[in-house]
């Protein structure tokens, strides 16, 4: 019995456990994901690492549409939590696997998906050494959730933590924000329209690595996903107990994201990113760290966008483009377009 | 942005700074009423008032679709949805707005209700069409603005024969709430209007006439960019200083004398006035809303899917309404904070972007701090 990608469909059967989930793992993931680790077969992977603390992170992905402009929802599901992991200043090295299937769901697209993980993976210089798979019935997924836990190892000398910004250090933002939450709405059912914009979706790893290199005593780095660049400042300022003051004018939004935010009445600093990065820094670091984001290709239009100042009500305030001042709140639910 | 950039020039902001700084007379206040949530947002957003001398205030109009929702209206759709098997469209700005025991659409989706959030008119349409064994009702809210695309929507819907389309219409128009809060018991103290922006793209600038000569205040129609509003205070305070009681348009990039004839025409066709209609904060106002005409009959909700709502008390704490009428800011209200936030509304001005609440939360810095009841500007 051979699998048939090209035409067939998943079924109950592909999640049973039984001969045909083992057709599935052998003609599907362990085509493309096989390594010493897969191989064994194995219920758990076994795996040396180097000295140093470890860390871990898990992310799971219901993206819709799962194919976007720029990435589809596997190579997603690997950046996830390789960056997640990235963001402690470790070097990510293994990830764990989990598919939620729909029963009906084109073995030809998760081939797709799968090819794409596995491209992901080896960008990211990281291994799949374990997984899982499940199918639910018809109707009760949205053809295929992936859940991703990744493993990294953290030098001794590195501390990033998001509670460690101090006033009077510097907020670097790696490049142009909304990227993604433009390039999924323009494919969302009811939504569509015409854009260039691609998803920025990317692995910060080899990123993180150079600053590391650079400055191991960066004190903050989060890339700034859901909830866009305004949420995850508010989340720094509250955990680290201080405000922020940044300048409109230093953010950088394509032109097609604003036009975009602007037709539905969004905002680019509460769109999703899926490639970018903030980093808080001393101010004597900052202009080492920022040569060194400059030189990376995922960064070369990084900019300083503001620095930590000291406030009781742990506010991000922002200068206005119009010369203005306000405050840059937490987002509060999905953005919802605006009415006139 | 092309055609918007030039709108929000820090520089040309200064300079009109600058001439209203200069033309303001110090002997007295300039209490101006920005009409539409668009304006009070582009106030807050960009940090206009910050450009203004201290005695130009401006008050906050009651221009915002959702806020003068009343809870009864939103009440009836969720009894529709209780009693009819129904697919109901909406815009996405209705979708959190709190009902009867803060229940909002959101809530009655995640209940089971079968509730869709549409973009456009156009949306509603394609999903009746795609579900033509299934009632599907548009809630169309919205001032005139929105109200043409609404009969356009109903237009198709008889063209093509699509029997399982139908709207909820609770369309207002303008001029009533502009004689509503003009002509209260207790008129809010304003000296001069920004009037509305895409409203009057459609109705133009003349419905306004009236109420500048009646009423005694210069009404300056304006856009919705930082620049648009500036410039409009600074045309409100030399008429203010001139004693002229007319109406002017800043906005004539969009707006004419006579608005949209064909977009008017097709309300016209479509739409006739209520004898009345409750408006959140202004109560019961004769003539202010618009039904669905007889002829299209079939594709009015309220006639295919009746229901009888209760009779509804607003949160009596909550002070949306004074602060829809202009009486009140919203740092007067005790749930401002307390309980009534963006995340957790318990009225309609903190659920959309464009009311004066969420304004103030998200973009002025309000807050209570612990050990002190009277807010502050932190971010001042």
């Amino acid at each position: 019995m051979k699998l048939n990608i090209k035409n067939g469909k998943i079924d109950m059967s592909h999640g049973s456990g039984g001969r045909a989930s083992a057709l599935l793992i052998e003609e599907l993931f362990l085509k493309y994901l096989n390594n010493d680790w897969l191989a064994q077969r194995n219920d758990s992977a076994t795996f040396n690492i180097d000295a140093g603390r470890m860390v871990m992170s898990t992310d799971a992905h219901v993206i819709s549409p799962l194919f976007f402009p720029g990435g589809d929802i596997g190579s997603l599901a690997v950046y996830g939590s390789v960056n997640d992991v990235a963001m402690s200043g470790a070097k990510p090295l293994y990830l764990s696997v989990s598919f939620i299937l729909e029963e009906g769901f084109a073995l030809c697209d998760l081939e797709c998906i799968v090819i794409s993980m596995a491209q992901a993976a080896k960008d990211c210089a990281v291994n799949i050494v374990c997984g899982d798979t499940k199918v639910v019935e018809r109707g009760k997924g949205d053809g295929v959730f992936i859940s991703t836990t990744g493993v990294g190892v953290l030098p001794q000398d590195v501390n990033i933590c998001g509670s460690k910004a101090q006033v009077g250090d510097i907020i670097i933002l790696s490049g142009s924000i909304g990227d993604h939450g433009v390039a999924i709405l323009s494919k969302r059912e009811n939504l569509q329209f015409e854009t260039t914009i691609e998803s920025d979706s990317a692995a910060l790893n080899h990123l993180v690595a150079d600053m590391v290199n650079a400055v191991p005593q960066i004190h903050c780095l989060r890339d700034p996903t859901r909830g866009g660049l305004a949420t995850t400042l508010n989340e720094i300022a509250t955990q680290s107990a201080v405000g922020m003051h940044i300048h409109e004018t230093a953010i950088p939004v394509k032109a097609e994201v604003a036009a975009a935010c602007e037709l539905l009445g969004l905002d680019p600093l509460y769109m999703a990113n899926e490639g970018k990065l903030i980093a808080i820094c001393a101010r004597a670091d900052a202009e080492t760290l920022l040569c060194v984001m400059r030189d990376h290709p995922l960064a070369k239009h990084s900019s300083i966008i503001g620095e930590i100042v000291a406030d009781k009500h742990r506010l991000v305030q922002m200068h206005t483009a119009f010369g203005g001042q306000r405050i840059v709140d937490y987002l509060n639910a999905d953005p919802l377009p605006r009415i006139c | 942005m092309k055609y918007l950039d030039e709108f929000r020039d820090q520089n040309q902001a200064h300079n009109i700074a600058a001439a209203i700084a200069n033309e303001t007379r110090p002997d007295r206040d300039y209490r101006i009423m920005e009409f539409c949530g668009g304006h009070t947002h582009a106030i807050f957003r960009y940090g206009v008032q910050d450009l203004m001398p201290n005695n130009v205030q401006f008050v906050h109009g009651p221009g915002c679709p959702v806020c003068v929702l009343p809870i009864a209206r939103l009440e009836a759709v969720m009894q529709m949805l209780r009693q009819y098997h129904i697919i109901l469209c909406t815009y996405g700005d209705m979708m959190r707005v709190p009902g009867v025991n803060r229940r909002s659409l959101l809530q009655a989706r995640a209940e089971g209700a079968d509730i869709r959030m549409v973009y456009s008119t156009t949306d509603a349409l394609q999903i009746a069409r795609d579900h033509s064994t299934q009632a599907v009702v548009f809630f169309a809210i919205g001032f005139e603005t929105t109200t043409p695309a609404t009969a356009v929507a109903i237009k198709q819907a008889q063209a093509e024969g699509l029997k399982n389309f139908s709207v909820m219409s609770n369309h207002v128009l303008t001029p009533a709430a502009l004689g509503a809060i003009l002509n209260a018991e207790q008129p809010v103290a304003i000296d001069g209007l920004l009037g509305p922006s895409h409203v009057s793209s459609i109705i133009g600038s003349q419905p306004y006439e009236h109420f500048a000569q009646h009423y005694q205040k210069p009404i300056v129609v304006a856009g919705f960019e930082p620049l648009d509003v500036m410039q409009s205070t600074l045309m409100c305070i030399r008429l203010l200083n001139q004693g002229r009681n007319i109406v002017e348009n800043e906005y004539t990039r969009v707006v004419t004398h006579a608005g949209n004839r064909k977009a008017q025409a097709l309300i016209q066709d479509v739409f006739e006035i209520r004898d009345t209609f409750e408006w959140r904060g202004l109560g019961q106002l004769k003539n202010s809303a618009l039904q669905i005409r007889q002829t299209f009959a079939e594709f009015d909700a309220e006639r295919r899917f009746p229901v009888e709502p209760d009779v509804l008390k607003e949160n009596k704490a909550c002070e949306c309404p004074a602060i829809l009428r202009g009486q009140k800011r919203p740092t007067d209200c005790k749930l401002f904070g307390n309980g009534c936030t963006p995340a957790s509304p318990i009225g309609s001005c903190m659920v959309s972007s464009e009311g004066a609440c969420a304004a103030y939360w998200s973009y002025a810095g309000f807050r209570v701090p612990a050990n002190n009841k009277q807010y502050e500007n932190l971010s001042g």
